[in-house]
């Protein structure tokens, strides 16, 4: 075997290049997708590429295709499992267009990917050449019709033989494969192939030495096969940053986020898309005297985390749609109670099972206005990975300030997505206060709504001369059951006021692009990405289009309305269901408009329109163009 | 026993309490109703174990019997219907340090909040439960309930439950983990009283299901056991139950079990009639959730830190080429 670091010197810094480097062809970008069957390790290897590529300075990010079933059937269109890798030079802030080259282990994964029209018209395909020579027929005929099918369409496909190849290295090539073409890609992208070392030894670090190196031999072995065998290779400039990065996907920077706003408690229930955060909390948290506790059913865990927050160490469960429903009356109590709580919800589409792994944002009025009877809770979306983590800081500092129900609301796409953020310093205001357990004044009153703010001083178990019942019934000052009428309004309105008080901290989210123009698109989540860059494209060609986005959706921050005003028509761009005025039916008078557009519509009594997709599939920047610019071209009433 | 200076001087400062300091609001229970019963018997073992009030946590769900914190002068969590023991459970895992109970009744704990009782028998967080059984349900006045006997007529069942009745007892009693499972009646206040003293001695989940009377909806039910003690089976055992020489001249019907025979509990807890009372298991060896999984007491800022920058570590994409080699390394 070569020396590794003698195949090619750092492609950015070293002056010398050979002759086929020097070839690369310079790209600003590129789309890479690995699919394969369930299990075959393309989600491993996507994640090795984007780190990779992370560590050399581009900027990435990367979205999982993951079936329903953790089993699909193998070579099946609706089992392809893979990961698609967006590299730039500048930063990436989501997932992009089509897909430029994509690596498949099979080709039925394939066929799934072109019917979608993920692939960009004569884009790349590395294909496993095996089942040419497949002992069956059928797989043989297959293969050679899907070939020919996909060259006439356009597409350039070249055959690798995958398995032959790693054959001559490990007795199983169907587990080795997805290094080998780590391997590839690290050459076709002119990656350095140390970075690639490192990095599989970082994912098997937990292994033994010994299929770290196995797997370091595949990765030498795929990156001298493209060497000799591809005539194509890109180079995608980078810029190192100055200051330490860190790599991870939104379930983990949640996590982090738990761990670093000093939560004790993480009460949780095994749902899709949402685990994972507990997954990487199980592994990390108790090591810092932290617990996961996995209870019984959805119902359970948001009671033990409201259990746990009553008595002092405010506490967090994580969710998604069905197990959201399911925490309802939960809420409903805490915010009853002002007892603090953090819910998050890991939003997948809906109603019901709906699409576990599929993005969509169909929570937003269910976060807001869930729990029976009025129940003002805080809602706040995140809408990058980044925000990920800081959000769980902010959400914990809320609740237990206000006494209130904090709902971070994330979804599919983020919970997967990887994208590098600068590293978090670490501060102890991040924190919570100690516990209080100084003895309560006399004649003070657990619910001592300020006739202002509707603040409370809650009083907390341990408190000498503090005892009270806590109950869900209303109750007056002293936290007895009480019926009468006055004292029902009076809580309602503290408790309502509290998310006044909160609205007066909170600033003006700035406009992206100019303030005033003729089309300002509003957005929520994890479409900030895909909105922006298609504003940056449309004002590059001179249209007056800017966005804004909403991080904190109730309460909605003061200067919105004004920011409304300015422009000739608003519209908001949402993953979630709006009724098309195109279809029969439908009309001014009985369309149903997606979340954030009602919300706003009823608020600032401005008529706004609404542009969604619910695909399962994160939105586009190039369809966000394509509506914007259809929007602008229609004269407005 | 001899006590260090410093402890004495503790010991001097700590308060005591008498009954007056656990009673909180006067009930709104019915003249009769066997809640007041157990309020009695919790009141007293609040005083006489010395229980800190303000160390002291009641959680309920929502019934009848679940208005008991109210009338507690200790902390109190009157929850939603069906969730006080997860609810304890949070409460205990955040702060072992408090004194949990729960007290629960038959269609919060046996109908809407089984998976919780379910799981929390398994669990074995360290609390003290109080079912409060009157086979009905009373504040939605008077429908069946789980253990409502067959033939029960209620407003849902005019015509009669067609159910057989869930015994409590034996379904707990066949739950992995189950620490502490004991009876007690409303009307033998001394055993209902001996009975969770012993499951508060008791580390771990401590299940006493206590038959009460409805004055209110079943007036009638418990009669026959009423006017004949022979009904009601007393169990003794050196690790269980003792019972007084006064009330052995009424309640002649007793039989030792040792509360560690858990095939023979399970064949005690079977019978509806005569009741049994007393301890049917105990197994002070099941490992309890809250010691196995608790909170650490001393988790600082600089810990937590130190576990974030070492989390962050493995993450993080260094400006110097040659850091992350050597970070892997």
């Amino acid at each position: 075997m070569t020396e590794v670091a003698t195949l090619t010197p750092d492609p950015v810094r070293a002056p010398g290049l050979p002759a086929k480097l020097r070839d690369a062809e310079t790209l600003s970008e590129h789309i890479v997708e690995v699919i394969s069957d369930s299990g075959e390790g393309a989600q491993r290897c996507g994640q090795s590429l984007g780190a990779i590529a992370a560590r050399t300075g581009n900027g990435i990010w990367t979205t999982e295709i993951i079936p329903a079933e953790i089993q699909p059937p193998a070579r099946s269109v609706a089992g392809a499992s893979g990961i698609r890798i967006r590299i730039g030079t500048k930063k990436v802030t989501n997932g992009g267009d089509e897909t430029d080259l994509v690596v498949a282990f099979n080709e039925q994964v394939l066929i799934g990917r072109v019917r979608a029209g993920e692939l960009k018209p004569g884009a790349q395909i590395l294909l496993e050449s095996m089942w040419r020579e497949h002992r069956d027929p059928k797989i043989v005929a297959s293969y050679v019709e899907t070939v020919d099918s996909l060259k006439k369409a356009g597409f350039r496909v070249y055959e690798v033989p995958l398995e032959r190849e790693c054959h001559k290295l490990v007795a199983d090539p169907r587990k080795g494969k997805n290094m080998f073409v780590l391997g590839m890609l690290c050459n076709l992208y002119s990656l350095d192939p140390r970075l690639g070392h490192e990095q599989v030894a970082l994912t098997f670090g937990k292994k033994d030495p010994k299929v770290i190196k196995v797997n370091q031999g595949l990765l030498e072995a795929g990156y001298a096969w493209a060497e000799q065998n591809l005539d194509f290779k890109y180079r995608i400039p980078a810029v190192r940053s100055t200051e330490p990065q860190i790599v991870v996907n939104g379930n983990t920077a949640l996590a982090l986020g738990v761990l670093a706003s000093g939560m004790d408690i993480c009460a949780m229930y095994p749902i899709t898309p949402a685990t994972s955060v507990s997954h990487y909390l199980s592994d990390v948290f108790e090591r810092v005297g932290g617990i996961v506790h996995q209870a019984e059913d959805e119902i359970a865990a948001c009671a033990f985390a409201i259990g746990a927050s009553y008595a002092g160490k405010c506490a967090v469960t994580v969710t998604s749609g069905p197990g959201y429903s399911l925490k309802q009356e939960g809420i409903g109590l805490a915010v009853m109670a002002e007892i603090p709580l953090v819910v998050v919800n890991v939003q997948r589409g809906g109603p019901s099972t709906g699409q576990p792994t599929k993005v969509e944002q169909g929570d937003l009025l269910t976060a807001i206005y869930g729990s029976h009877g009025d129940a003002p809770k805080v809602v706040l979306a995140v809408s990058g990975i980044e925000d990920c983590f800081y959000s769980m800081i902010t959400a914990r500092k809320i609740a237990e300030t206000f006494n209130t129900v904090v709902v971070v609301l994330s979804d599919a796409s983020l919970s997967t997505a990887q994208q590098p953020f600068p590293r978090p310093q670490f501060d102890a205001d991040w924190l919570a206060p100690p516990l209080d357990q100084t003895p309560v004044p006399d004649r003070a009153k657990p619910y001592d709504w300020d006739p202002v703010t509707g603040m409370i001083h809650r009083f907390v178990p341990g408190q000498p001369n503090g005892m009270h019942t806590l109950t869900g019934l209303a109750h007056d000052r002293g936290s007895k059951v009480a019926y009468d009428p006055e004292i029902n309004e009076e809580g309602l309105r503290n408790r309502s006021l509290k998310i006044a008080a909160l609205q007066k901290t909170l600033r003006t989210p700035p406009v992206f692009g100019d303030p005033e123009g003729d089309l300002l698109i509003v957005g929520w989540g994890s479409t900030k990405g895909a909105i922006e860059e298609a504003v940056e494209k449309m004002r590059a060609e001179g249209l007056k289009v800017s966005s804004l986005h909403l991080t904190f959706i109730q309460p909605m921050p003061s200067g919105i309305r004004e920011i409304l005003q300015r422009f000739r028509q608003v519209v908001t761009i949402e993953a979630n269901w709006a009724d098309d005025l195109e279809d029969e039916l439908i009309d001014q008078d009985n369309r149903r408009y997606a979340a954030l557009a009602m919300m706003l519509r009823s608020r600032f009594l401005v008529d706004i329109d609404c542009w969604t997709q619910t695909r399962g599939q994160p939105i586009k920047p190039s369809e966000i163009v394509r509506f914007a610019r259809a929007k602008l071209a229609t004269p407005t009433a | 026993m001899t006590l260090p200076v410093t402890q004495c001087l503790i010991k001097l400062h700590e308060a005591h309490h008498n009954l007056e300091d656990y009673q909180g609001g006067v009930p709104r229970w019915c003249t009769g109703c066997g809640d007041n019963s157990i309020l009695a018997a919790v009141q007293r073992l609040c005083r006489d174990e010395n229980l800190a009030p303000e160390r002291t946590v009641f959680v309920s769900g929502i019934g009848c019997s679940s208005r008991f914190p109210h009338y507690m002068k200790t902390y109190g969590f009157h929850g939603i219907h069906g969730r006080a023991f997860p609810i304890a459970q949070g409460v205990k895992m955040a702060r072992p340090d408090l004194e949990v109970f729960v007290n629960t009744g038959d269609g919060d704990c046996c109908s809407i909040g089984t998976a919780h009782w379910i799981h929390a028998l398994r669990y074995n967080t360290n609390l003290t439960v109080i079912l409060h059984d009157n086979h009905v349900y009373g504040l939605t006045k008077k429908q069946a309930s789980p253990t409502s006997p067959r033939g029960l007529k209620s407003n849902t069942t005019p015509r009669g439950s067609t159910m057989e009745a869930m015994n409590p007892l034996t379904v707990s009693l066949g739950v992995t983990n189950a620490s502490f499972i004991a009876q007690a009646v409303d009307w033998i206040p001394e055993l209902l009283f001996d009975v969770i003293q012993k499951a508060y001695h008791h580390r771990g989940f401590s299940f006493v299901r206590v038959i009460q009377r409805c004055p209110e909806f079943l007036p009638k039910m418990f009669e026959p056991w009423l006017h004949d003690p022979g009904r009601t089976l007393l169990l003794s055992h050196p690790n269980g139950l003792t019972i007084s020489p006064e009330l052995s001249r009424t309640y002649t019907n007793q039989i030792e079990h040792d509360p560690s025979n858990l095939d023979r509990a399970r064949e005690i807890a079977s019978s509806e009639d005569p009741i049994p009372v007393g301890i049917l298991y105990h197994n002070p060896a099941v490992p309890c959730y809250d010691d196995l999984r608790a909170v650490s007491p001393m988790r600082t800022s600089e810990q937590i830190r130190a576990g974030l920058e070492s989390e962050l570590d493995k993450v993080t994409v260094w400006p110097d080429d040659d850091a992350p080699a050597r970070r892997v390394a």
